[in-house]
């Protein structure tokens, strides 16, 4: 029998254990009377402390934790102020003045190049339209042809949509992004249950031809890969596992299409 | 929007407890729960899908709530910030547990935050040690570490108070969080 660990005496405690394991917790409790003890006390402590706090969860829910509320709040106000108007005037006036201070990547946060540099851009483009709730596309799925021929022109390069619905991901459309590297194509998908996904592609100057690699921002992750001088790169808020397919589909899709 | 509201709703309850337990003051914690839902509203999309709602927005709730508190602790209204190291704390007087509700929540409120917050996800809110460890983004080792010490701690302090309640009584544990 492996021996009992003070993480199982809490397991214990916590009804966490596996009938086995119960057995031979207790069966150690009977012959460790100062073990025993202080599991007793931890069983009780646990039965107060839920029953010290029980009444809270009971209380009715007060008006501005409503969920209703919260959503009628977040309606989207249209009207421009002035005042905001006028601070946008001189934030611009500002920004020319001081722009050529602020070129170049932010000390600390060297430009990353090539495959490396499309995921960071992918990253940031999703954080900002994934996030839209407004104007998450440009151009929607009906009208794809012409997203299409607008990206395809922008880039020099035809691109292709590849298609999610066996996944279970519906196309939303999609938009033209700016990269440190020129213009990029952003696509846009989502699974009917508020899981969006971003694909970015833009050309290539190095790296023209990659494996596809995961990365991730820690609340974003992503496959890139790069493929004929033209980078992608699939990123969401979901799972590596669930990503990685989709990637390895999108990529197999794309280059029967082209 | 339903399907977002149907998964949240529920939830409400127990965020709530966790975050009157965890800071001790009842406005205080509904401005977190709040702020924890509106959150949770405009991040909805960024759910990972094959997730728990419930770990995730226990998650947004921990952070917003310690980050509340060290800002409150950094203003210097907070007075108690303690954390004596177990061998400090004298030898248990040999005594029952004194384990009236009111008591135990003074208690609890004298443990470390990190602490604090390990002892209420798993024993109160009944999170997976996984789950727990995901929410305060340490090691399932750490969580099991410092369930125990948690532990261990609460049960000397009450036998403390029991000990301390005989000898003086009405010994005050408030804990200023204002």
């Amino acid at each position: 029998m492996r021996p009992i660990l003070e993480d199982d005496l809490n397991a214990y405690v916590d009804g966490a254990l596996d009938d086995a394991r119960r057995a031979e917790v207790q069966a150690h409790l009977e012959t460790h009377a100062d073990s025993a003890a202080r599991v007793a006390a931890y069983i009780r402590q646990r039965a107060a402390l839920r029953a010290a706090l029980a009444p809270v969860a009971a209380e009715p829910i007060p008006p501005e934790l409503s969920l209703r509320h919260l959503l009628e709040a977040r309606r989207p106000d249209r009207r421009v102020p002035w005042r905001m108007a006028a601070a946008a005037v001189v934030l611009l006036a500002l920004g020319g003045a001081g722009g050529w201070s602020l070129r170049g990547p932010a000390p600390g946060q060297m430009m990353q190049h090539g495959i490396a540099g499309l995921a960071q851009e992918a990253a940031y483009t999703y954080d900002v339209y994934g996030a839209d709730q407004a104007h998450p596309v440009e151009f929607k799925a009906e009208d794809k042809a012409q997203l299409v021929d607008w990206i395809s022109s922008r880039l020099q390069r035809s691109i292709a949509v590849p298609d999610l619905t066996a996944a279970g991901y519906r196309f939303m459309g999609g938009r033209l992004v700016a990269t440190p590297f020129g213009p990029a194509g952003l696509l846009m998908y989502d699974n009917g249950q508020g899981v969006r996904l971003g694909m970015l592609v833009r050309p290539m100057t190095i790296d023209k031809s990659a494996r596809m690699a995961e990365h991730s921002n820690g609340a974003v992750n992503g496959y890139a890969w790069a493929d004929q001088g033209l980078g992608y790169s699939l990123v969401g808020s979901t799972s590596p596992d669930i990503l990685h397919p989709l990637a390895n589909e999108m990529r197999r899709q794309i280059q029967q299409s082209i | 929007m339903s399907d977002m509201a149907r998964l949240i709703e529920p939830l409400i309850p127990a965020l709530r407890r966790y975050a009157r337990a965890l800071t001790g003051n009842a406005a205080a914690a509904d401005d977190l729960v709040q702020d924890c839902l509106e959150r949770t509203i405009s991040r909805w999309h960024q759910r990972r899908d094959d997730g728990d709602t419930r770990a995730w927005m226990f998650t947004i709730l921990h952070n917003l709530a310690v980050n509340r508190m060290r800002q409150t602790v950094r203003r210097g209204r907070h007075i108690e910030l303690e954390d004596i190291d177990e061998s400090t704390i004298s030898e248990p007087a040999h005594q029952e547990d004194g384990l009236r509700e009111t008591d135990i929540m003074a208690a609890v409120n004298r443990l470390p935050e990190d602490q604090r917050s390990v002892l209420l996800l798993i024993s109160v809110e009944e999170l997976s040690y996984a789950d727990a460890a995901r929410v305060l983004d340490v090691p399932i080792g750490t969580v099991m570490s410092r369930l125990a010490r948690a532990r261990e701690r609460l049960r000397r302090l009450m036998q403390d108070d029991t000990a301390a309640a005989t000898a003086t009584p009405a010994r005050p544990h408030l804990r200023s969080v204002q």
